[in-house]
């Protein structure tokens, strides 16, 4: 192509740009990690007495002391929370109270699981969602659409736990083709334990994921159409036409990418929400994820399993959140190159 | 007639609904010669737009054709299939639109929308394409196209973008180009700009051009023949001296009466009653009602008499942006050590293009901005210095101001009673609550909306019947001196002419001053008695209105005022006869 050069004398900035762009957030994410953990040391100094939690009732008050000491329990709240934070960036939560192991080792035991349900649910709901809400857009009148959209209502407005059971009901005792709970079969990849290869753990990821996709894909089908009629209704969509330009390149090239832009960050912070609010899900299927262990372990105040958990789903959360605005940075000109 | 390129016949475009629906446009015929530019003037809702719509086949829905034809160069082209009408949108028949900001894809470099655009109608590589759309931009006049190109939209400036949007239409060489308000989204200058590049390329490429504005400016800079609409009828056409000089349908007549004249300075708009019927004014006996009663001002006897009524002395205002980490801050200077004065009883202009600080001063003179620097004393005492709330708000009281958009400066859940008695409730100016609803009611009627208005809301009303409501709303606190920040701008020339006509008698019965801000060197004209000119944040001249119009002193003020409409074509019957009346 003609002016190839200028094109490479571009990137520069643009790169220059979004490595400043990128060290901004990567610092700001580090900020909201901070504050996340103070919160999750937070439950550590003020719900409950942690030695109380590892002393018998026959303890002396000296043994507690020793204990409280050992512990560094005494030590000033910022040494306390220093101590934590370097702790938990190697990896280290403790112990958990319940279960007598280290909580690393239970969330390294539960995480795969809940990541493959989440990540499955998660592709099902853009691959079934973005479509259905591009075509609900282009053709609001048809059939489908009307069809799609009565559809999605009733996906938004049943709870989940009500299409697992419902599905548990029909696919599971009626029919008896899929198995109701846990996740099957399961075969270790080094410390990670996946269902992705054999038959029985596909088949018990089945009805899982689609209860856990169902609510986000309509809720992406109803935001994807809204925004794409918001856009279809815009001057340069209007302009298009007026140069003749073919239906397919307009919707497609031109409509679909400006109605991304939006789109993404709610998506982005979806997929999040998918992982974090699989609890129900996992306990209607007693699928041995995260979302399980939490379960139990608020029922018996096991807090160093909760604030793990609570951490690591802040730092699901912030790093979807620095993808969602990576790729903005990408799709959105506006914020690579100033004017 | 010469061969027309473009041939509309007794096109009717209607909107059905459930109720009847409404027509468009009603019996419509228009004719485009090759090198030719019909203009077709109107006011809002003449039905400009849509005879543009329809000759493209956009026509939003429900809207359709309902009867008539049109061709091209003798081809019929209404109700085509929609594959077969795509060969002739932007092949064929161009279009621009009103708006450059919004009116190119902001994910696309210009390079990709303008070969996209190409590469759909003509056989080229893409190669060529690119080469073509470099020269495209040249002939738009886009400084360094080879650059350019590659560049967003938002990279560009409102007239570059326009530019840009003009190049888009020419991409397969049209044979007839539909500009739909090319310019009036942008400054005067860029408009002048906009319009040369327009007419020349009638005049080189022999393309046949429609212009729809409802700038009678424009009109009469541009246009060959001119079709005036009135409520989907073109109810005249001719050549753009006749129309604009000696009109024959009433409608015209009035329509080129409400135009501020550029040239001469007129006392009021004459005749615009004929076009919306404004509400009747009902004169009130001002030395004994509420309104003329305690301006606690006047009992001083004329206050001003002792200096300015406002002293604007190095007013400096800087916004600042970013500058969070790392990210380096920037600043722009709005207002750059300006000073002014403002007399009792005057009204004193402030002209100028967009972004050069008009509407900051108005903002940091009624204290919705804090100045950075200066001051600015308000019948002598300096309100930048007041830090008692009570004080400041017993001088806030006696300025208010009315704002540019009727539509978004009225709070739309309120009824009109309520937020014309908003200011008195607050300011406490009535004794009781009956005796507020009769001042907001004599407000209505003296502003000519009827005290009927009272019970409605801001969204029964019209933009300029709303520009009514912010005036009452600004009466209700008995000002003595009113901020107009482009009260006039939205709205049609009629309407336009009303409200300037309402300003004028109510500034003379109450004495009011004014603080005019506009960048329609015209409207200014026929407004104020002195004038500041701004330009980036400075005021670089202030002068007596007339002696501005007819010597400029600053270089600045000189290229504004060469840049404003002639209207060499205005009848000297029509100016003989505004001065009589």
């Amino acid at each position: 192509m003609i002016g190839g050069p200028r094109r490479v004398a571009q990137e520069v900035p643009r790169g220059a740009e979004m490595f400043k762009f990128v060290s901004m957030r990567l610092f700001q994410s580090i900020i909201v990690m901070l504050v996340v953990g103070l919160i999750a040391f937070g439950l550590f100094r003020f719900v409950g007495d942690p030695v109380n939690n590892m002393v018998g009732q026959d303890t002396t008050l000296e043994e507690r002391e020793a204990l409280t000491e050992s512990l560094g329990l005494n030590d000033p709240f910022i040494v306390q929370y220093g101590r934590f934070v370097g702790k938990a960036v190697q990896g280290d939560f403790g112990m958990s109270y319940r279960l007598r192991q280290p909580v690393s080792d239970l969330i390294a035991e539960r995480f795969p699981a809940t990541l493959e349900l989440s990540l499955v649910s998660a592709f099902m709901a853009l691959l079934l969602g973005v479509p259905m809400g591009i075509y609900t857009a282009l053709k609001p009148k048809s059939l489908f659409s009307r069809g799609f959209m009565t559809l999605s209502l009733m996906g938004v407005s049943l709870p989940t736990f009500l299409i697992g059971i419902l599905l548990i009901l029909f696919f599971g005792v009626t029919l008896r083709w899929l198995p109701t709970f846990g996740r099957g079969e399961v075969i270790q990849l080094g410390w990670w334990s996946s269902g992705f290869f054999t038959a029985s753990g596909l088949k018990s990821l089945i009805m899982p994921a689609i209860t856990l996709a169902i609510f986000q894909m309509t809720l992406i089908v109803r935001l994807v159409r809204a925004e794409m009629l918001e856009v279809l209704r815009t001057d340069y969509i209007k302009f298009a036409h007026a140069r003749g330009l073919s239906p397919r390149l307009i919707n497609f090239s031109i409509a679909l990418r400006n109605t991304l832009v939006p789109v993404i960050t709610i998506i982005g912070l979806q997929v999040g929400s998918i992982i974090a609010f699989a609890i129900i899900t996992e306990s209607v299927f007693q699928w041995p994820g995260m979302g399980l262990l939490f379960i139990q372990a608020v029922s018996e105040v096991d807090i160093p399993v909760m604030a793990a958990y609570l951490l690591l789903i802040a730092f699901v959360f912030v790093v979807i959140n620095l993808i969602v605005d990576i790729l903005y940075f990408v799709v959105d000109p506006r914020l690579r190159v100033q004017s | 007639m010469t061969k027309a390129l473009l041939d509309i016949r007794d096109l009717i475009v209607e909107f059905p609904s459930r109720h009847g629906g409404v027509v468009a446009a009603r019996q419509v015929n228009l004719s485009v010669a090759a090198g030719e530019i019909l203009g077709v003037v109107g006011e809002s809702g003449a039905g400009k737009s849509t005879i543009g719509n329809a000759v493209m086949n956009l026509l939003e829905r429900p809207g359709r054709i309902g009867g008539g034809e049109i061709y091209l160069k003798g081809e019929k082209i209404s109700n085509l299939p929609d594959h077969e009408m795509r060969k002739i949108r932007g092949k064929r028949i161009g279009m621009i639109f009103q708006d450059p900001l919004t009116s190119l894809n902001p994910l696309e470099t210009v390079a990709d929308q303008l070969i996209g655009t190409i590469r759909t109608h003509l056989d080229l590589s893409a190669d060529e394409a690119r080469a073509r759309a470099i020269s495209l931009l040249d002939q738009v006049g886009i400084p360094d196209p080879a650059v350019r190109v590659d560049h967003y939209p938002h990279q560009f400036s409102g007239g570059m973008r326009q530019r840009v949007v003009i190049a888009l239409a020419l991409c397969a060489e049209p044979e007839v180009i539909l500009a739909d308000e090319p310019t009036t989204a942008l400054d005067v200058s860029i408009q002048a700009q906009i319009l040369e590049l327009l007419k020349d390329l009638v005049r080189q490429r022999g393309v046949g051009m429609i212009l729809i504005t409802h700038d009678m400016g424009v009109i009469a800079e541009v246009a060959d023949r001119v079709a005036v609409m009135y409520r989907g009828e073109v109810v005249e056409t001719g050549p753009t001296a006749k129309i604009l000089g000696d009109p024959d349908h009433a409608y015209t007549r009035s329509l080129i009466s409400a135009v501020p004249r550029p040239d001469i300075r007129l006392h009021r708009f004459p005749m615009v009653e004929s076009i919306e019927r404004a509400g009747e004014r009902r004169e009130l006996d001002l030395s004994t009602h509420w309104l003329g009663k305690a301006r606690d001002f006047d009992t001083r006897g004329g206050g001003g008499a002792t200096g300015p009524l406002l002293a604007v002395k190095d007013l400096e205002m800087v916004f600042r942006s970013g500058g969070f980490l790392g990210s380096k801050a920037s600043s722009l200077r709005a207002v750059d050590r300006v000073s002014f004065d403002i007399r009792d009883g005057e009204c004193f202009g402030i002209v100028g293009e967009s972004g050069s600080g008009k509407s900051t001063i108005a903002r940091l003179v009624t204290g919705i901005y804090k100045a950075a620097g200066g001051s600015i004393s308000f019948n002598g005492t300096d309100l930048t210095k007041l830090k008692n709330r009570k004080e400041l708000n017993k001088h806030r009281r006696q300025m208010q101001m009315i704002f540019q958009d009727p539509f978004s400066s009225v709070n739309a859940r309120m009824k009109v009673r309520d937020i014309i008695a908003e200011p008195i409730r607050f300011h406490k100016l009535s004794g009781s609550e009956s005796e507020t609803r009769r001042i907001v009611d004599d407000l209505l009627d003296h502003v000519g909306l009827g005290a009927r208005a009272a019970v409605k809301y801001p969204h029964e009303f019209s933009g300029g019947q709303r520009q009514r409501i912010s005036i009452a709303r600004a009466l209700a606190t008995r000002p003595r001196f009113l901020i107009c920040d482009e009260p006039t701008s939205a709205l049609d020339v009629s309407i336009q002419a009303q409200i300037l006509n309402l300003l004028k008698d109510l500034q003379e019965e109450l004495g009011l001053t004014m603080m005019f801000i506009s960048h329609d060197l015209p409207v200014i004209r026929q407004m104020c008695d002195r004038v500041g000119v701004m330009s980036k944040g400075r005021m670089v001249e202030i002068a007596e209105t007339e002696n501005l119009f007819v010597a400029p002193k600053d270089d600045y003020s000189k290229h504004l005022i060469s840049l404003m409409p002639s209207y060499s074509g205005l009848s000297e019957r029509e100016v003989g006869q505004a001065e009589a009346s």
